[in-house]
């Protein structure tokens, strides 16, 4: 008994172990590849040069390209990889639905109304940038979805909130886009919709990380209550779980992380959908490992898409949410196969 | 279960009342349990069987009237502390997760846990001594999905009693389960050495397995007392509107109720 738990503990940390080193062998790939080859070998002297562990020198705009352009890049990939798949599997717990992903709280549809009312129409005249105004969306429709859906039998009726409150400003969106005389912009704008992780710099580290792990760590810390919740609110209650505080602190998480993530680099999809669900086939639905799980694979699924979208039709750029559905559908596929033999 | 002289019932409602909108579902029911006895609820569908559960195990608080808990109102309580002393097994527990069957008995240890404490060697004794007394130790690792009703609401026992708790209470468990099955779901639940709550439909399991019973009838209490006393032909023609034979069984001694048709 105690063995086999050992011995689980240590497989468990050599899974982790490997995650993360494929994490780091993909974002150092993710650094070298691109329009300008630079071997991986510049690649780690130039983190490592930054870090002040060596002082190799380099040519400045391989330097540059590295550290500026690439590098922020690949982490701002890895943070919001991590975060979607991280709301994702915490909306499929508490709403007790499998098809439940970041998106169902209608913040991709708020944040891309909040994107257009900026570009399109002008909003706060210039003062505002295109990141502020979906996030102030992303908000909006979150608070009208919360206030559609509170009172009992929450978990069907979220759900129903979001569909309403995407169908509702998806339509918004469209009618300001197919209004608007800009034809340029509104292009502009849905590309921006589809997900680019384009002109992301450390700022945008800075705040993805700080908002992902914070959010990790609030998810983590409910990992127990979550588990209640696996025969439905009233089970959760009767096992000393206050149900309202906890729905209320993880909504709030998995739209804070979602609004930033989707203001900073579009509505990239599926990430939410499909990795919880293929983390749960590996750890099993356990939320003490299974969240850790997600974050992990969800910065690597997203690393190594961002890198497919540069390479597929270079010199130009994939919207990199075209590839995360191009290779989660068939992926979602599998799943679905084998789930058919377990249910 | 021998009947020494209790002060205080451990569960009690008094003069209860509950809505759901503007429609009255329990209208001033008291009821009460003494120590390591077990009540059956009994009443036709919609006579508010389920509402009262809910109300006696503390997940809703009554619109009027009060809920006490060994003589404490049941608002005193917080959750975690209420989770530890009572324990409710469902009608019917549905999950889409692929849970296990140890997975599902080591909920019950939810309230003695903190967000991070470890799982203790105590959990794990407790958690195996349920499974052992509902049969089902050797079943552990197998999928929920893979159990019978009967199998199930077995599992959902055993969480309930890793709870450790010093009340449980049932709504309909042996709702969708064979004969056979509800018997043993019944026994096991009997031969517990805890203070019981139950709904039941069948009024020959109430009158076997019950040491007192409440009548409900469109969310009144009709009828409160020991079987003997309850059970009789006119309080089952009056609620439940059929004709009735009551006779003391000659194999166990307690009530037989035959339904004339």
């Amino acid at each position: 008994m105690t063995r086999s738990r050992i011995g689980r503990w240590a497989l468990g940390a050599a899974g982790v172990f490997l995650v993360l080193l494929a994490l780091l062998v993909a974002i150092v790939a993710g650094v070298a590849i691109g329009e300008m080859t630079i071997p991986m070998e510049t690649t780690i002297a130039a983190v490592t040069n930054r870090l002040g562990f060596t002082a190799v020198a380099l040519p400045r705009i391989q330097e540059a390209v590295i550290w500026d352009y690439r590098l922020s890049r690949s982490l701002v990939a890895a943070f919001c990889g991590a975060g979607l798949a991280l709301s994702g599997a915490i909306l499929q717990s508490l709403l007790r639905n499998s098809l439940a992903e970041p998106y169902v709280l209608g913040i991709s549809a708020g944040a891309s109304t909040g994107a257009v009312s900026v570009m399109l129409l002008g909003f706060g005249a210039g003062a505002i940038s295109l990141s502020a105004g979906a996030f102030a969306g992303a908000l909006i429709a979150f608070v009208f979805v919360v206030m559609l859906s509170s009172g009992r039998q929450t978990a069907d009726r979220t759900i129903l909130a979001g569909v309403a409150a995407s169908q509702l400003f998806n339509a918004l969106t469209s009618y300001i886009v197919s209004t608007s005389a800009n034809a340029e912009q509104a292009r502009s704008v849905m590309f921006w919709l589809l997900g680019s992780l384009a002109g992301v710099r450390w700022p945008e580290v800075t705040l993805a990380a700080s908002v992902v792990t914070i959010g990790l760590i609030v998810c983590i810390w409910h990992a127990r209550a979550l588990d209640a919740f696996t025969f439905g609110e009233d089970a959760a209650r009767s096992l000393g779980i206050a149900v309202r505080r906890v729905r209320v602190v993880l909504l709030l998480v998995t739209a804070l992380m979602t609004a930033t993530i989707v203001s900073m680099v579009g509505a990239i999809g599926f990430v939410g959908l499909v990795i919880p669900h293929a983390a749960r086939f590996i750890v099993g639905p356990g939320h003490i490992r299974l969240l850790p799980a997600c974050a992990l694979i969800g910065a690597l699924f997203m690393v190594l898409a961002d890198i497919v979208s540069r390479i597929v039709i270079a010199p130009q750029i994939l919207p990199i949410g075209v590839v995360t559905a191009l290779v989660g559908v068939p992926f979602f596929c599998v799943i679905l196969y084998r789930a058919r033999r377990v249910a | 279960m021998t009947s020494d002289p209790v002060s205080a019932p451990v569960l009690a409602a008094t003069a209860v009342s509950w809505l759901a909108g503007r429609k009255v579902i329990l209208d001033g029911v008291t009821v009460s349990v003494d120590e390591g006895r077990t009540l059956g609820l009994i009443g036709p569908n919609g006579s508010g069987k389920s509402s009262l559960i809910r109300l006696l195990a503390g997940l809703r608080a009554p619109a009027a009237g009060k809920v006490t808990l060994d003589g404490k109102p049941m608002s005193g309580f917080a959750r975690r502390e209420l989770a530890r002393r009572v324990s409710v097994v469902e009608q019917h527990s549905a999950t889409e997760a692929n849970v296990t069957v140890i997975d599902v008995v080591r909920l019950g240890r939810t309230p003695y846990r903190s967000a991070l404490s470890p799982w203790t060697q105590e959990d794990d004794r407790i958690v195996t001594e349920a499974l052992v007394r509902v049969g089902l130790d050797d079943r552990r690792e197998q999928f929920w999905h893979t159990l019978s009703g009967g199998e199930r609401q077995r599992v959902q026992l055993a969480r309930a009693l890793a709870q450790s708790p010093s009340v449980l209470i049932l709504d309909e468990p042996t709702n969708h389960l064979d004969i056979q099955h509800q018997i043993d779901i019944l026994r096991l639940v009997s031969e517990l050495p805890l203070t019981t709550v139950v709904a039941i439909h069948d009024l020959n399991l109430a009158a076997r397995f019950c040491d007192v019973i409440a009548v409900l009838s469109e969310g009144r209490l009709v009828a409160f007392g020991p079987p003997t006393d309850i059970l009789t032909e006119k309080t089952i023609a009056d609620v439940f509107g059929v004709e009735a034979h009551v006779s003391t069984s000659p194999h166990h001694g307690r009530l037989h109720i035959q339904f004339l048709m």
